[in-house]
């Protein structure tokens, strides 16, 4: 049911969607960074995992002693920062968007439950929420990464878990104030079951919220990545992400090494700052009423 | 015949959580409307006309309670059905309009959408014959370009248009039974009457059964063809509404009447009805008119009184004004 019901919203989405008002440079900025991400074999100069100890700390290429050859400088290691950059664009992408997307999917759906229900079932959902929010975020994702190891799809599960309880929290309050709506009240009346109502009425009034809360979620989501990655339980090594190498390249900060530290987090910054702009944008374009303006 | 709907001793009690609290909102109601009649409840603010509305279609709040009593609907006691057999009548069989349409439509959703809805869960309608049905009912209550209406959203539309597509919705099902609760508070007054004449006319053309909960006695007037009067949470004068009317019996039902402002005399002063509405949580011994009550004999303080002329089809509960 859960996929019929995404598909039926999506498509409602895209066709409400007009082009007036397109945030032109974020929706850009987003796709380049996918772009690249998929297509990083063909686009990378060299390997983002091996480089050569005879090259390390090569400045960009426009810098006194850069070379055309890495054009935005090497690393500690040697390795070409532009590929790394594009690798760790992937890894980036990958983790943030599904952290989000599962997040956000779980969080919501307790949410709505939670908060449509009530009585046990909202007991239920919101006490394990309190007991999970009372665990310090961090600490939990490096508790869970130490169980599960790193890797990539562990860092998904692990901001999953983490971040789950921001959506179900958000979302049950607006629930709570939807329910007592004199339209669901009315759906109610004519007859509607509590799955069509949660479905039909419930679901596309929170849309706007989780839209917001995600854009917001995908820029922590990205910074807790890179927190786990600066930490060692993050993405392995030698494997490229941004957070790991703005963690590598804080040791080269005072020696002048600025390239290391300022690239990855204008990347990170870049993507976070697109996000949230579309996520504004999605907020009035989704309300017919704002839509209209 | 049988009546399409009778109430027999209907008792709704709000219990407050420890058990310590019952207010007895419906108190042994009972009544019977005919298909194709309306049936106006009147009563003061908290005198349970609402919760008599929702106690007919099984949506009471948590904390109120079914008390006892039989609720017939077409010869099958509502009572009976099981939460999904009463899903499947709620606005199907019997259908309601609440007190803010205004607000009563999703923001998010078209016109055409909304209408079709009920057709959809009930009917299993396919979209697009739903969507035919829903322009046709949006005609039906006098919607103009209802082809172009049925695409619009909610906010396009005047508060006037957004009741008649309540009503639509209300309608869309052809249910027997529809029950407007104070549907044109929010309306002023142009729109009020044609929002009732419109009522009128469906009501001719579908043979529904309307029960109208206002306190507009004016409307009352107008609409209907019996009228029930509550106070505090019982039926206190139950007939024909010219009877009601032209001879009040109960003293409350005499007083409310009393207080209905004259456009025709204006030297006569309005009478209000002395006193508060009592705590339904602590009804006085006895009558529970009888502190507000002119007429109050000692009787009144001590005993309840039953309900009489059933017989006649003016049913009262008075010591004094009861044969």
């Amino acid at each position: 049911m859960a996929s019929r019901v995404a598909t039926a919203t999506l498509g409602w989405t895209l066709s409400t969607l007009r082009m007036k008002g397109f945030p032109w440079i974020p929706v850009g900025i987003l796709f380049t960074i996918a772009v690249v991400a998929i297509f990083a074999e063909v686009l990378a100069p060299h390997s983002s995992e091996v480089g050569s100890l005879g090259e390390r700390f090569k400045p960009p290429a426009w810098q006194q002693g850069g070379s055309s050859q890495f054009l935005l400088g090497t690393d500690h290691l040697g390795r070409d920062v532009l590929s790394r950059l594009i690798f760790g664009a992937r890894v980036s992408m990958v983790v943030g968007i599904l952290a989000v997307v599962v997040a956000g999917t779980i969080g919501t759906t307790l949410g709505i439950l939670s908060g449509y229900m009530g009585t046990w079932v909202d007991q239920l959902i919101m006490r394990v929420t309190d007991t999970w929010l009372a665990l310090p975020a961090l600490t939990f994702a490096i508790f869970l990464a130490a169980i599960l190891g790193p890797s990539e799809m562990n860092i998904v599960i692990i901001l999953t878990l983490v971040y789950w309880t921001r959506y179900a929290r958000v979302i049950r309050g607006e629930v709570l104030s939807l329910k007592e709506r004199e339209f669901v009240r009315l759906a109610i009346v004519a007859g509607c079951s509590k799955w069509t109502i949660m479905k039909r009425h419930i679901l596309p009034n929170v849309l706007n919220t989780v839209m917001v809360l995600a854009s917001l979620q995908l820029g922590v989501v990205i910074i807790a990545e890179a927190t786990l990655s600066f930490l060692g339980v993050g993405v392995p090594p030698p494997k490229p992400a941004w957070g790991l190498m703005l963690a590598d390249g804080k040791k080269g900060m005072m020696a002048g090494y600025w390239w290391l530290t300022v690239t990855p987090g204008m990347c990170i910054a870049l993507m976070v700052l697109s996000a949230n702009l579309l996520g504004d944008w999605l907020r009035v374009k989704l309300d017919p009423q704002l839509r209209q303006l | 015949m049988a009546p399409l709907l009778e109430l027999r001793n209907l008792s709704t009690h709000y219990v407050s959580q420890r058990g310590t609290r019952v207010v007895k909102a419906v108190d042994h109601v009972s009544l019977a409307l005919d298909a194709g009649e309306t049936l106006g409840v009147v009563g003061e603010s908290g005198s349970g006309k609402t919760t008599l509305a929702l106690s007919i279609l099984r949506l009471l709040p948590t904390a109120a309670d079914n008390a006892g009593g039989e609720m017939l609907f077409d010869g099958e006691d509502l009572l009976k059905k099981s939460p999904e057999e009463m899903r499947q009548i709620r606005g199907k069989r019997i259908a309601m309009i609440l007190q803010d349409p205004m607000a009563s439509l999703n923001p998010l959703f078209t016109i055409g959408d909304q209408v079709a809805e009920p057709l959809r869960v009930h009917e299993g309608m396919g979209r697009r014959s739903a969507w035919q049905r829903a322009t046709a009912l949006l005609k039906s209550v006098r919607i103009t370009a209802p082809e172009t209406r049925v695409r619009e959203y909610p906010h396009q539309m005047s508060g006037g248009m957004r009741q008649r597509i309540v009503g639509a919705m209300g309608i869309a099902c052809e249910p027997r039974l529809l029950i407007a609760d104070e549907p044109t508070t929010s309306l002023d007054l142009t729109i009020q009457a044609q929002y009732l004449a419109l009522l009128r006319d469906l009501q001719r053309e579908h043979g529904l059964a309307l029960i109208f909960i206002t306190h507009n006695l004016g409307i009352v007037a107008k609409m209907c063809d019996r009228v029930a009067v509550m106070y505090a949470g019982r039926l206190v004068e139950f007939g024909p509404v010219r009877k009601i009317f032209d001879e009040p019996r109960h003293p409350y039902t005499r007083a409310l009447l009393q207080s209905i402002p004259r456009f025709a005399d204006s030297r006569q002063r309005l009478t209000a009805i002395g006193g508060q509405p009592p705590d339904l949580s602590a009804l006085p011994l006895g009558c529970a008119f009888h502190p507000r009550c002119p007429d109050a004999i000692d009787r009144c303080r001590g005993e309840a009184p039953e309900e009489t002329g059933a017989a006649m089809g003016h049913t009262v509960r008075c010591w004094v004004a009861g044969p």
